[in-house]
Order: structure tokens, then sequence, then C-alpha cells
């Protein structure tokens, strides 16, 4: 027997337009998340002349994070970690309970291909002008409406490939840079290659990135179990299915219309059941139910169930409702999980000092004798001042043993100024007289504070002085 | 799963050889890879005739492209030091000690110091300068020659007893073993140490004052506090240059000591000098 072939041209879909409920639920989350991503660049946040007044900002070249009020340095980056769990734990939780609603609602990958899908319909007709077309010869007119549909393909990509770039940089200045041909190689370059996927990936791979690039679908079927609610064909309400003539009483539901076939945008047939290709996306639900309606049968021939349904169904129980399926030990946990990582970064935001200091003793030598015999140690005191203003802050010693403190450069003030959302290295001394215990003792312990006079900002950092023992 | 050629597939070529009635198979290679190939086999050549690559009796082909990667890096430095050129320029032309410790002249001023310090001075200064004996601790208040950022920077700049520059600074201590008797010797060394040390012979230390104030007040001063001008150190504090023990102070009144520093300012750039002053007052000493 020869090898049967394992390669198979891709068959383009064109799926039927359709109206109801899961697929108005669909435009309000593309609407809402594609709002989001094109405007919030545009959102401006006031945080004095210092600091930019984008309300998110990945600010790379200075190393910070603005989101708001919030302002993330890189030695904070466990918010974004913390943040990235809880994305994870959330898509476990949701998951778990509504099955793959990322894939069919909120994937990148699926809300540009479905916009994509509109505009296409747009232009060139709804499911039988496209076939139509496609099979067509080449001809001026069809050469005019893909050239068209091209054309809007890549400017929704490049709109695309722009918003992502306005994330990282003040969005109102690059796009005066790009429009004047003076911005960076490294944003039009990332424009060119998001603008290139965008385009690729939504014109013409669509499916193909399901089913064959994107490791989601195979994790996903990971993490679905019995009670999951996923999107099912009633086979036993169904079956024996038959259209027109061949109808009777014995027959199902089903009248073979083709109707969910025709407005799977993954080009299955759900009858066959629940698949890999299948993203939940619910439009074959409402494209069945549409059509139930019309001939005067109960909706829900597809519907979101799940696998511990079917047994219970099929003996003749009544559909379990919705609630039922979602609040399981497993989705209380996951909840918990993910509220309480939740409750950790709020914490960790709300305890966050505005000025923080670091004590580093200098241990080459550890100590200096001084003429008139005192002993003295040399810091490196860093200072960082994360609010957006100049600020002074006074630096103090306290200790068991009597020390001094002094500022290398500062003469005989104890205060010095940082430079807005900065970093400053301050060379430290402290000294112990000859008669101070502090002078022959091995250690010492001490505390340096800096603290802000105008405020309550306060830091300080516990470190040890070391003497000469004789 | 294996591909065992079977009778109703098309048979494979073979070799045409057989050893012990095995033969070898002769499957034609994949067009891909075989078109990657040809494609690297095209880069390569194009590659050695781009970039240095055929060897020479002394050296390499120069490549069309006229690249090397000694010539980036001389270009990397040049750019580096084009863009400090402003504040090597502002280095140069300022007065030193008017220069703000707060300000961004200064902070390049300690930065560059700190390098030039670590390649040209850490060898004998100490990495951390905290010295040895023989050799200054810059750390501290007590300086032999002065503190300031002028005194500081002449010394760097024509260093101390050193023969390549005349304006170097200089002094002589005799060796007073020549001079004094070894018991008079041990006199002057218990009174400088009484000068510091609460534990002397008070006796031997009324006489050693007697002959340091004919011996040596000349040059270390009446009240021992020394001379910047000569470099005569100061005898009264708790610094001790050669070690302050009445073994070290007998052996350096006997046989004198000569310090010796070499004139950085004949071997560095003026704004290498200027850097590493700067950046040595800021060590915590400065005056």
């Amino acid at each position: 027997m020869t090898d049967p072939a394992l390669y198979a041209p891709r068959e383009p879909i064109f799926p039927r337009r359709v109206a109801g409920w899961f697929r108005t639920l669909k435009w309000w989350i593309m609407a809402v998340t594609l709002g989001i991503y094109y405007l919030t660049p545009w959102i401006r946040w006031d945080r004095g002349e210092n600091l930019p007044d984008q309300a998110v900002l990945v600010d790379l070249a200075h190393r910070r994070f603005f989101f708001f009020w919030i302002e993330i340095w890189p030695h904070e980056f466990y918010f974004i970690a913390g943040m990235l769990i809880m994305a994870g734990v959330g898509l476990f939780l949701v998951t778990s309970a509504l099955g793959r609603v990322w894939c069919g609602y909120a994937c990148p990958q699926t809300v540009w291909t479905d916009l994509f899908i509109l505009t296409e319909r747009w232009i060139e007709g709804d499911r039988n002008a496209r076939v139509k077309l496609h099979h067509a010869d080449w001809s001026l007119r069809k050469m005019r409406l893909r050239l068209f549909k091209w054309a809007v393909w890549l400017g929704i990509g490049l709109l695309t490939g722009g918003a992502w770039v306005f994330y990282f940089t003040d969005a109102p200045s690059l796009l005066r840079d790009l429009m004047a041909f003076s911005a960076h190689p490294i944003a039009y370059g990332t424009i060119a290659v998001l603008t290139l996927t965008t385009f690729v990936f939504g014109g013409f791979m669509r499916e193909q990135i399901c089913i064959y690039a994107c490791p989601w679908p195979r994790i996903q079927a990971a993490m679905v179990d019995q009670d999951t609610l996923t999107v099912g064909y009633r086979d036993w309400r169904g079956e024996p299915r038959a259209k027109g003539k061949t109808r009777s009483e014995t027959t199902g539901d089903c009248i073979d219309c083709m109707a969910c076939v025709n407005v799977c945008p993954m080009g299955i047939d759900i009858r066959d059941g629940q698949q890999m290709e299948c993203i939940t996306c619910a439009l074959c639900i409402d494209a069945c139910d549409d059509v139930m309606g019309k001939i005067g049968k109960p909706r829900g021939l597809i519907d979101y169930l799940s696998l511990s349904d079917e047994p219970m169904e099929r003996a003749g129980a009544a559909p379990r409702p919705i609630w039922r399926h979602i609040l399981r030990p497993r989705t209380v946990l996951y909840s918990g999980l993910w509220a309480g990582f939740g409750a950790l970064l709020v914490y960790g935001l709300f305890i966050r000092s505005d000025v923080e200091l670091t004590v580093s003793p200098i241990r080459n030598p550890v100590y200096v004798t001084q003429s008139d015999g005192s002993i003295r140690n040399i810091y490196d005191v860093r200072l960082r001042n994360k609010i957006g203003q100049d600020r002074e802050f006074h630096l103090s010693l306290t200790s068991e043993e009597v020390l001094r403190i002094s500022l290398e450069g500062r003469g005989e003030l104890q205060s010095l100024v940082v430079p807005a959302d900065s970093t400053i290295l301050q060379r430290v001394y402290i000294t112990a007289r000859p008669v101070d215990p502090a002078a022959s003792a091995a250690q010492t312990e001490l505390r340096i504070w800096a603290e802000h006079r105008g405020s309550s900002d306060r830091a300080s950092r516990d470190t040890v002085f070391h003497g000469r023992v004789k | 799963m294996s591909n065992k050629p079977t009778e109703d597939a098309k048979t494979p070529e073979t070799t045409g050889h057989e050893w012990d009635g095995i033969q070898e198979l002769n499957n034609p290679l994949p067009r891909w890879w075989l078109w990657t190939l040809y494609a690297t086999i095209i880069w390569g050549i194009g590659y050695t005739i781009a970039y240095p690559a055929w060897p020479l009796i002394s050296g390499t082909t120069r490549g069309v492209l006229n690249h090397s990667t000694r010539m980036e890096v001389a270009q990397d430095i040049e750019a580096h030091q084009n863009l400090n050129a402003g504040l090597v320029a502002q280095l140069n032309a300022a007065d030193l000690s008017q220069i703000a410790p707060d300000a961004d002249l200064h902070r390049y001023g300690v930065a560059r110091g700190r390098s030039v310090f670590a390649a040209q001075c850490s060898q004998c200064h100490g990495s951390g300068a905290a010295g040895s004996p023989g050799y200054p601790n810059l750390l501290d208040n007590d300086w032999l020659w002065g503190g300031d950022l002028a005194e500081i920077s002449y010394s760097v700049r024509h260093g101390i007893r050193n023969d390549t520059d005349e304006e170097a600074r200089y002094s002589d201590m005799p060796a007073f073993k020549d001079i004094l008797a070894d018991d008079e010797i041990d006199a002057v060394a218990e009174y400088v140490f009484s000068l510091t040390d609460a534990d002397h012979d008070s006796t031997l230390a009324e006489a050693g004052a007697t002959l340091f104030a004919d011996n040596c007040a000349a040059c270390h001063g009446e009240d021992a506090r020394g001379d910047r001008d000569l470099g005569a150190p100061n005898l009264a504090d708790a610094i001790w240059l050669y070690g302050g023990s009445r073994a070290a102070l007998t052996q350096t009144i006997s046989q004198s000591r000569f310090g010796v520093m070499p004139a950085w300012g004949q071997r560095l750039s003026e704004e290498d000098v200027r850097a590493v002053s700067i950046y040595v007052h800021a060590l915590g000493g400065g005056e």
C-alpha cells in the first residue's frame, strides 16, 4: 500500500455573514480590544515637566515603564512578572470554565482575521460573490477589487504596526517624525515588519496559523475538562439528519442546511464533533439558531455544552444551567489564586517608597587613619529619587556609639539634591574620633537615613563601621 | 517509520557497488537542501572576495569592501573621544579649584580620573589609593607637599625627586648616621615617638628634644609639624609614611628617605593629569 500524500494545498475559506447574540458579542469585543490597542498610546497623563506625559509608555531609553500614575523602575520588574503570572492563571481560569474563549473571541489572530474578512465582504461581496470571484478568470474588475482589498489590508497593517511602536516612545512626537521621514530606522523597520505580518497572517494565512503554527490549541486542550463549556452539536437531537422531502417524524432536527459549515471561519463541520481546529467562536451557534427559529424549532441544536452534559441529556434530562458549569472547585481555586496574586501586587504597589537608599561600604581600604588619629570609613551611598521633581535629601546616621557623618564635596552640609527620577552616587564619610569607642572596635553597627524634609518620605539602611583594633 | 523499498514502490537507484550482498541506495538529495548548499557556496565565494580571506606570505588579501575589525575599533575609540571633546576642552581650560563639586565637569573629571588612577597610579598608591609603607595614602588628610588642587596637580604633573623633570619637587633629608652618634639617634627617635605616644622614656625624649631643635627643626619645624615647601612630614600626627615604631624611626633618621614619583605630565595628556588631580582631591582628604 502506498503512503498517503501528507501534503494538501490550502483551500481558501469564505465564511458567510451571520447575525446573532454571539456575533454581536464578538463585534463588541473586537471594537473594545482594537479601540484599546489603537487609542491607548494617545492618552495623556501629566507627570510634571521632567517626565513624559504619555499615560502608557514603555520607555526603553530611560528604562522606565509608565502606566497612568504608576512608574516601574527596572529593579521592580517583579510587578511585570506578577502581571504575567496573573495573565497565565487568568487564562487557566477562563479556559477551564468556558473553553477556548481566548481563541474564539480575544486572540489577535482571530480579531484581525475577523476584521479582514469583514473588509473583504464589504469590497468583494458575501460568500457566494467571493466564491465566484475566486474561481473567475483574471479580469480588470477582479484586479481592481483585489488591489483595493490589499490596499485596505495594508492600511490596517500600517495602523497596527504604527500603534505598536507608539507604546515605546512619545506618540505625537514619533508620529511627527514618521511623517517627516526623520524617525529612527528601528521605528520604520518595526512598522514594516508588523505591517507585513498583519497583512500576511490576517489576509492569507488565517486559520493556518491556528491549526499549524500556534501552540495555544494544544495547550488549551490540556486545560479543559469534562465540565468545561465548549461548542458542541447535540447529535442526539439532530441525527439522523435529512433535508427536504426525505424528512419524516423519525429524522432529527438537523435539516442539513450547511449554515454552520458556511459561517465557520476555520472551515470545519461542527457536526463531526469538537475538534482541534474549532476555535469555539460560536458563529455556528448563531447560524443554526437563526435557521431553527425560521423553521419553528427550539434553539440550541449547536450550543455551548460540556462533555458531561451528553450522557445526562441523552437520558432525557434538561440541559444544565450555565452557572453550574462555571462554578466548580477548579474554577474557584483558580479565581482564588488569581485574586491572591492580584492582592499581592496591589500591596506591593502600596508599600513602594518614593525614595530608595543603598549603602556599599568601601572595603579597600577598610578604614583610613586621619592626622589626629581619627578613624574614617568611606561608603558609596546611592539615592534614588522616584518622583518627577528635583528633591533635596538630608543624610544622617543613628548608632549606639558616637560617630560623625560628612558628604564629599558638600563641605559642612549634610544634604544633597537628587534630580527628578534619577539615581545619584554620593561618597559619604563616617568618622570616629580617637576618644570614641568605635575608633578601636572591630565593628560598630549603624543606620544611615535619607529623608526628604518637605514630605514624610524617608529610607534607611543598616551598615557597619570598622575601627582599628590595636 | 522506516522507509523500506517495497516491491510496488518505485525501485530506487543504487550506487552499483555491493559489499557482502549489501547494496547502497542512491536517493537524490532534497531539492531545497541542494539549492541551499549551492547558495552557501556562492555566498562563500562572494564573502572571500568582499572580506579579508586568503592568506598571503605576510598578511591576507584585503577584500573589496576594505573592512577590518581593527579599523572598526579605532573608529569606535575616535567616536568616543569625539563625544567627550567638549568636556575635555572645558577641562583643559578650567581653573581646577573653581570647578563646583556638583558640576558635570567635576563628575567627568572624577570618572576619568578614576580610570587614569587605576591604570597609572594604583601600582604604587594601591588600587584603593590607601598606599603602603613608602607610598602615601591619598585618602587621609595628611599631605607632604600640599592637598589643594593646585598643589596636587603640581605633584602629579612634575613628580617628586625624579631626574626627568627639572621642575620636579625636591628635598633631601641627610642620612644622620654620618652626623649623629647611635645613642643620639636613639634619643631623637624617642623624642619623635613621644610626640604622639604616651608610652615613652621621658629623659631620653628630653635629650632628643635638644638634638631635634639643632638638627631637625630647620626642615621639620620647631613644633615638628612639618614644612610643605620642603615635603618635610608632620612628625606630630598619627600618620607615618615609613612606619612610626621606634625601629622604623631609627632607620629613617639614620639612613634617611628619598621617595620618588614620576613626572606624569611627561607621560599623560593634559586632560588626564587634570582629571586624576580632581579624582585624588575628591577621595576624602582634599583641601
